[in-house]
């Protein structure tokens, strides 16, 4: 009724106005038309001959990029509200728009609320004097990393032969600390999904498959994909887990934890139905929890037959989201038998979520990394696993940081997704992306080259490994295992000293001694 | 030779000999699951997997598994269509879990996640099959003697020609068919003694495909959101006709047919969250 209601009466003059225009310069503008068809968010048009925006554009900036007479700028509209810094313009949006659909405000990527980031609070130690620097151009600089668990301790036997107490499991090594997170086809084109894999199998890194199960096509690239096993079970058989070199259970994602799934119809195309093995134009809906899943034993089982269907050839990890009592939660999925463990935090990307979400709940996954970290030292269990840390990563530095936060490597998503021609615009769950990432449209996805876009983030992770031996150098270390929880090379310089503590970092000041 | 001498785990599990488990006759092979090690410890579920998924690879097509006690995982990913898996005790949670052609039958009870996110093949319990049964298959077939417990069913789902489809000798429980998205579940209540509804509450909550049929009352608060109920009509009589008379054949039971006693309950939408959110992305 009130539905109804609401779609009777709809009065413009309510409703949110625009934040961004496209402002031509009609004197240089050659009337091509390009960016007019290249809008897939229909904000431009081309009338008494001129092209003229007709409202809602989003900034993506696709116009700027294509205009061949660089005549195109977006502009933010501002002044539209008056000024209050209480009921704020992102407040008043809200209100506003909620009182014309009635519906649950969504969004996508990571939030833009600027809450304090304690990963640029933080400032590294470098060597000088009493330890010497080391030349990573020169000398061996060891970014190989490992994931699996490493169960048990070696030892030397007086006859010389090493004994191990328990079998070690299985390992998959990976040439830098950095796995491409779990972004499904779905989420984002075929195209897209297409480049994030060739670009970590030319890196020999891991990259996610996300929920949507894995293409046919892709198989190309199993062994550098974490096949991920989510409440919803899209694409999930034997065949699926088996052919993958990690099987990854997802219990939550940094941007909607507790939260579950849901593709819009609309999204379903012929590929998704075939990849996730669902009815064309059905909603996918993941179901909240795994309800298989509702005790840490419930979850052990769950490790347990992956393990037996993947017959201990592999190593089975569990994705998180960082909530408020990670530590714990963490613990028992180590002592459920995880290989891995994947903590997302609450910075985090998503091709979809509620915005309440997404901008209010989780933890920082820099206090989440090191407080996982901690625990599981004093319980005696970090070695049994290798802790992945994602949300935000947006540089090398963060990376550096997270690992010398307690991370073993990294997640990225939404930085690979840049360096493709993502702008962050957060529209991913509307499915018209003009960058051909986040969408199902055949004519935006062959927007995007997939050979480009593996080049682009292949030679944005080399970048960031480079400058991983360069820190790692400076800091006279030569591997960066020896970084992994080594919070000492670390000073806390921001405004709250519990959260340093908390994080067991030192204030910049305060020595070894 | 490997650098490692390795104990622990693996020797636990050498010392038991698993020949000493394994009979054959008559064309098949009968595995003893209640053998135990020297130390007494029962067969451990990873040896007993290992054995039946060891003595599919050899070929054979009927295994029989004696004395099962609770072995979880029995015959997880098991994937050739020619292999008739019998069960005879009590195998323990997520029999048959990502099953993909093989048929397992049960002379006894089954545990939880029974069929979890089974793809093909065929599932038959004499006696009950507790919690989460079903739990997002999307084909092959799960018949249940006895009764079920609760969410069972959850998240199946069809895809092209293959669709999942569940019949419950007995009664099921609350949540049955929540989220349901594709496939057929059949309630038969076949040992009604009263006239209390054989299912429980949140019926097919969140349903957006597949239909859930059941012989007895169901009231409408019992229905979950997206669930609505319906008489059983001609078009779906050749569909409950074939499932009801494979269950007939699978127990030698007989099942009434009288459809005026039974109802139907389908989804009001294939998007039933589509009005929910407002993606204006403010």
């Amino acid at each position: 009724m009130i539905a109804t209601l609401a779609a009777t009466k709809r009065r413009m003059e309510l409703e949110a106005p625009d934040r961004f225009r496209p402002v031509v310069d009609h004197d240089l503008c050659r009337k091509c038309k390009k960016c007019v068809t290249e809008c897939s968010f229909r904000a431009l048009e081309f009338v008494d001959g001129a092209v003229k925006p007709i409202g809602g554009c989003v900034a993506c900036g696709r116009c700027i990029n294509v205009c061949p007479a660089h005549c195109i700028e977006v502009r933010q509209i501002q002044s539209m509200f008056p000024p209050h810094a209480n009921f704020n313009e992102h407040v008043r949006r809200g209100i506003m728009s909620q009182a014309t659909t009635g519906g649950v405000l969504l969004t996508s990527c990571g939030t833009d609320i600027p809450y304090p980031v304690m990963f640029d609070e933080m400032l590294l130690d470098a060597a000088q004097v009493t330890n010497p620097a080391i030349d990573p151009l020169r000398e061996t600089v060891e970014t190989a990393t490992f994931v699996g668990g490493r169960k048990g301790f070696l030892e030397v036997k007086e006859s010389g032969r090493l004994y191990m107490e328990k079998e070690p499991g299985p390992m998959v090594a990976m040439d830098m600390p950095i796995m491409i997170g779990h972004i499904s086809l779905g989420s984002v084109s075929y195209n897209a999904q297409k480049a994030l894999f060739a670009a970590a199998k030319e890196l020999n890194i891991l990259a996610g498959s996300g929920e949507g199960g894995l293409h046919k096509d892709f198989n190309i690239y199993s062994q550098n994909v974490v096949s991920e096993v989510a409440s919803g079970r899209f694409g999930v058989t034997g065949d699926y887990l088996k052919r993958t070199a990690a099987v990854e259970i997802k219990i939550g994602q940094g941007a909607k934890p507790g939260h579950g799934g849901h593709l819009p119809g609309e999204k379903v195309s012929a590929l998704i139905s075939q990849t996730r093995m669902i009815p064309l134009g059905t909603d996918a809906l993941s179901p909240y929890p795994h309800h298989d899943i509702y005790s840490i034993e419930d979850l052990q089982q769950l490790i347990s037959v992956v393990k037996e269907a993947t017959e201990y050839k592999v190593p089975i990890g569990v994705k998180i989201a960082a909530v408020h009592n990670v530590g714990a939660i963490a613990s028992g999925i180590v002592r459920a038998g995880a290989d891995f463990i994947t903590i997302d935090g609450f910075r985090g990307g998503t091709g979809s979520t509620p915005r309440i979400i997404r901008d209010h709940v989780g933890l920082p996954i820099e206090v989440a990394i090191s407080v996982v970290d901690q625990r599981l030292t004093k319980e005696g269990l970090r070695n049994r696993v290798t802790v992945f840390a994602g949300g935000s990563i947006r540089s090398s530095a963060d990376m550096i940081k997270a690992i010398a936060l307690g991370a073993d490597a990294v997640m990225v998503c939404t930085a690979a997704l840049v360096a493709m021609g993502c702008r962050v615009c957060q529209q991913c769950h509307r499915g018209v992306c003009s960058w051909g990432i986040a969408t199902q449209r055949e004519e935006l996805v062959a927007r995007l080259d997939p050979e480009v876009g593996a080049a682009r983030v292949v030679r944005l992770l080399r970048s960031w490994n480079e400058e991983l031996k360069e820190i790692l150098g400076a800091m006279g270390i030569d591997s960066v295992e020896s970084l992994v929880g080594n919070r000492d090379r670390l000073r806390y310089f921001g405004p709250n000293s519990k959260i340093a503590e908390i994080m067991g970092v030192k204030h910049v000041g305060e020595g070894w001694g | 030779m490997t650098a490692f001498d390795v104990w622990g785990e693996r020797k636990r599990a050498e010392a038991f000999d698993p020949a000493t488990a394994i009979e054959r006759k008559d064309g098949c092979v009968v595995i003893h699951a209640d053998r135990r090690d020297h130390e007494g410890r029962l067969v451990h579920y990873k040896v007993l997997n290992q054995l039946i998924r060891q003595i599919m690879a050899e070929g054979e097509r009927h295994i029989i598994l004696e004395g099962v006690m609770g072995h979880r995982y029995i015959a997880s990913t098991a994937n050739r269509k020619d292999v008739y898996i019998e069960i005879r005790g009590t195998p323990g949670n997520n029999l048959g879990a990502f099953l993909d052609g093989p048929t397992i039958e049960v002379f006894g009870n089954a545990q939880d996640m029974t069929g979890n996110t089974m793809n093909s093949g065929k599932i038959v319990v004499h006696g009950n099959a507790w919690d989460v049964t079903g739990l997002a298959a999307r084909g092959g077939t799960l018949l249940i003697k006895g009764n079920t417990g609760y969410r069972v069913g959850i998240h199946m789902k069809e895809f092209g020609g293959t669709r999942p489809a569940m019949v419950i000798g007995g009664t099921s429980k609350d949540y049955l068919g929540e989220y349901m998205a594709g496939g057929t579940i059949i309630v038969l209540d076949l040992d009604c003694q009263d006239d209390r509804s054989p299912v429980g509450m949140h019926l097919g909550a969140g349903i957006h495909g597949g239909k859930i049929f059941i012989r007895g009352k169901v009231e409408a608060h019992q229905l979950g959101p997206g669930a609505v109920m319906d008489q059983v009509d001609g078009e779906d009589a050749p569909e409950l006709e074939a499932l009801i008379a494979e269950f007939e054949q699978a127990f030698g039971s007989s099942v009434p047919r009288y459809w005026e006693e039974w109802v139907k309950v389908s989804p009001a939408s294939s998007r039933p969250f589509s009005g929910h959110y407002d993606p204006t992305s403010v």
